[in-house]
């Protein structure tokens, strides 16, 4: 195996076609794989429709290998990690990257545990000479940044959820599919999704194109009622931080944050929020950020595009009212 | 239920981390040092599973000798068992941090029996590794689920729910198995003053452990490039609201 090189990438689909993190960690890989002049392929489980297959080559995929055993079709993290690592093993690839989804973490982390190879999570970039691969990769949720040297034969990556532009390839590859069917043992051990409650009504977090978050600045529970308003108005998600979280005030699954979701809308209308490292890392990729504020050096205005200065709880009603009558 | 938690020390860092000198690790000298939100709850969630079904909660860390602060917090809230592997206070990998506690746990389990549940948090704060659990749970040939935001046990099984896309996601597991769980499974209390007095007499079971070298070599840390020019301010208090209501507009926000 010593000659054979190149770059699996999985690749994670849903209804729409390759989803964006997976597009992101192909761009990562791309630029990984060009760093020695190897060939770039992609894994899905699933049937390697034409769609997909002409998305994946746009974005320099030369190979694409479709996993199509009925028993994968569930999400099972360790059917998932054997089927990748059936491929790494016919393919004889020398690097594995995977999106930093939960599902693309958990895979890899499977994957490292079946063959004790390291597997490092959240890179930003790679590249690599010989048996090593060097690499930057967030820690404290982008917080800081780490280049480090990985030794190993087999590099195991997941990309930084938030910290790779998708690029397409410069020119379009034309990709093979190669379908596989791996046997696999039933074990004990298979963890299988057993149902998907499907999405739950109102605008995800995740994907809100615009959030208005409110933090310890908004006072109470009740306070939120200005928040809601204007999220209503705007069409908007409502996100908070950590201490309102742990408050008790909003449900966890309003957390942005570290521990929380990651939002990357186009505007996240913050206000109450410091700006600690937990919550900035759940916006970080937020194209703008305006936000209300009393205290002019609050590390949330650093990071903001725009800020007013004063107090949330006179300038979000005031701006609601003046929504309402230019909507009037 | 005999339900192990595995937790770790890291500093409380505020809004801008300090960096040590030589660039590869977080000044911590005037930090104070907790666990992450994830590994709270998940010690939040032992303390419930013993009090409903009655058994052992242990907690575990693998740290400094000052890591032992971290278990008392948890026997602050209820755990009744604390177990320290003592390391030199250098950063452990995940392979090696995961074959330690695998250690720890066959000698536990051969003096007290089974753990019929071993709890991680999903990612720890720093290193945002993704795996001690997973290698636990292979090492250990037991089933393993991440990202859990609720878990129902029954006799032999755990039912476990996770976030995916907009949704939740359920699995269901035979016990004994792992689960690395994510804050917001549930919403873990303050302990009690009796609860911090209790702790800090609770026995520690300490074993000294040492690691191997790590595949992953460290060549230094920085501190992210900030390229954004500082905020526009567009005024103070409810007189910015025409500037504010202006930029919604012309971003498009508004319908």
């Amino acid at each position: 195996m010593t000659d054979a090189t190149g770059v699996l990438c999985l690749v994670e689909t849903d209804d729409g076609g390759v989803i964006d993190a997976s597009l992101r960690a192909l761009t990562f890989a791309r630029t990984l794989a060009d760093s020695s002049g190897s060939p770039l392929a992609a894994v899905l489980v699933g049937p390697g429709e034409a769609g997909l297959i002409e998305a994946l080559g746009a974005f320099g995929v030369r190979d694409v290998h479709a996993i199509t055993s009925e028993e994968l079709r569930a999400y099972s993290p360790t059917r998932w990690a054997r089927a990748l690592l059936g491929v790494v093993e016919a393919t004889g690839v020398d690097t594995v990257v995977a999106a930093g989804t939960d599902r693309g973490n958990e895979v890899m982390a499977h994957v490292g545990a079946l063959t004790g190879l390291a597997m490092v999570a959240n890179c930003l970039s790679a590249t690599r000479t010989g048996s090593s691969v060097s690499l930057s990769r967030q820690r404290w949720g982008g917080s800081l940044i780490e280049d480090a040297v990985l030794e190993s034969a087999t590099a195991l990556l997941t990309v930084a959820f938030d910290g790779v532009q998708a690029e397409r390839a410069a020119a379009p590859s034309a990709s093979t599919v190669h379908e596989h069917h791996p046997a696999l043992d039933a074990s004990d051990l298979d963890v299988v999704v057993t149902q998907w409650t499907g999405r739950s009504g109102g605008i995800s977090l995740a994907e809100a194109r615009v959030v208005v978050g409110g933090g310890r600045g908004v006072g109470s529970a009740e306070g939120f009622g200005a928040i809601d308003e204007l999220a209503q108005l705007l069409g908007a998600a409502v996100g908070v931080s950590r201490a309102v979280t742990s408050l008790g005030w909003r449900p966890h699954n309003q957390q942005v944050g570290q521990t929380g979701t990651r939002i990357s809308p186009d505007l996240y209308l913050v206000s109450g929020i410091s700006g600690a490292t937990q919550h900035l890392a759940g916006c970080q990729s937020a194209k703008h950020v305006v936000a209300i504020n009393t205290d002019p050096d609050a590390p949330i205005v650093a990071r903001a595009d725009w800020a007013v200065i004063g107090d949330l709880n006179e300038v979000i009603p005031a701006l609601v009212t003046a929504i309402r009558e230019r909507n009037a | 239920m005999n339900v192990l938690v595995c937790v770790k020390r890291v500093p409380m860092v505020g809004a801008r981390i300090i960096l040590t000198l030589d660039e590869r690790e977080v000044d911590t000298r005037q930090l104070g040092f907790t666990v992450s939100p994830h590994e709270e709850c998940a010690v939040e969630e032992a303390v419930r599973i013993i009090e409903m079904n009655g058994g052992v909660a242990s907690v575990l860390t693998l740290g400094p000798p000052e890591a032992v602060e971290q278990l008392r917090d948890a026997a602050a809230i209820g755990a009744t068992r604390l177990v320290h592997l003592v390391t030199d206070g250098a950063e452990w990998d995940a392979l090696s941090t995961a074959e330690a506690i695998v250690d720890a746990v066959r000698r536990d389990e051969e003096e007290n029996g089974p753990y019929d549940l071993i709890l991680f948090g999903n990612e720890a704060p720093d290193t945002g590794d993704y795996q001690v659990g997973v290698r636990v749970a292979h090492a250990l040939a037991r089933p393993c689920v991440s990202g859990v935001k609720h878990l129902d046990l029954a006799a032999t099984t755990v039912r476990v729910r996770r976030e995916f896309r907009g949704g939740d996601e359920l699995f269901e597991l035979n016990l004994p198995c792992v689960i690395a769980v994510k804050e917001g499974i549930n919403l873990p209390r303050y302990p009690s003053l009796p609860g911090r007095m209790r702790a800090k007499k609770a026995p520690v079971h300490e074993t000294a452990v040492s690691g191997r070298a790590a595949a992953v070599r460290t060549e230094r840390l920085r501190v992210p490039v900030e390229t954004r020019e500082r905020a526009e301010i567009l005024g103070t208090g409810v007189d910015a609201v025409p500037a504010l209501l202006a930029l919604l507009e012309r971003l498009g926000v508004l319908s």
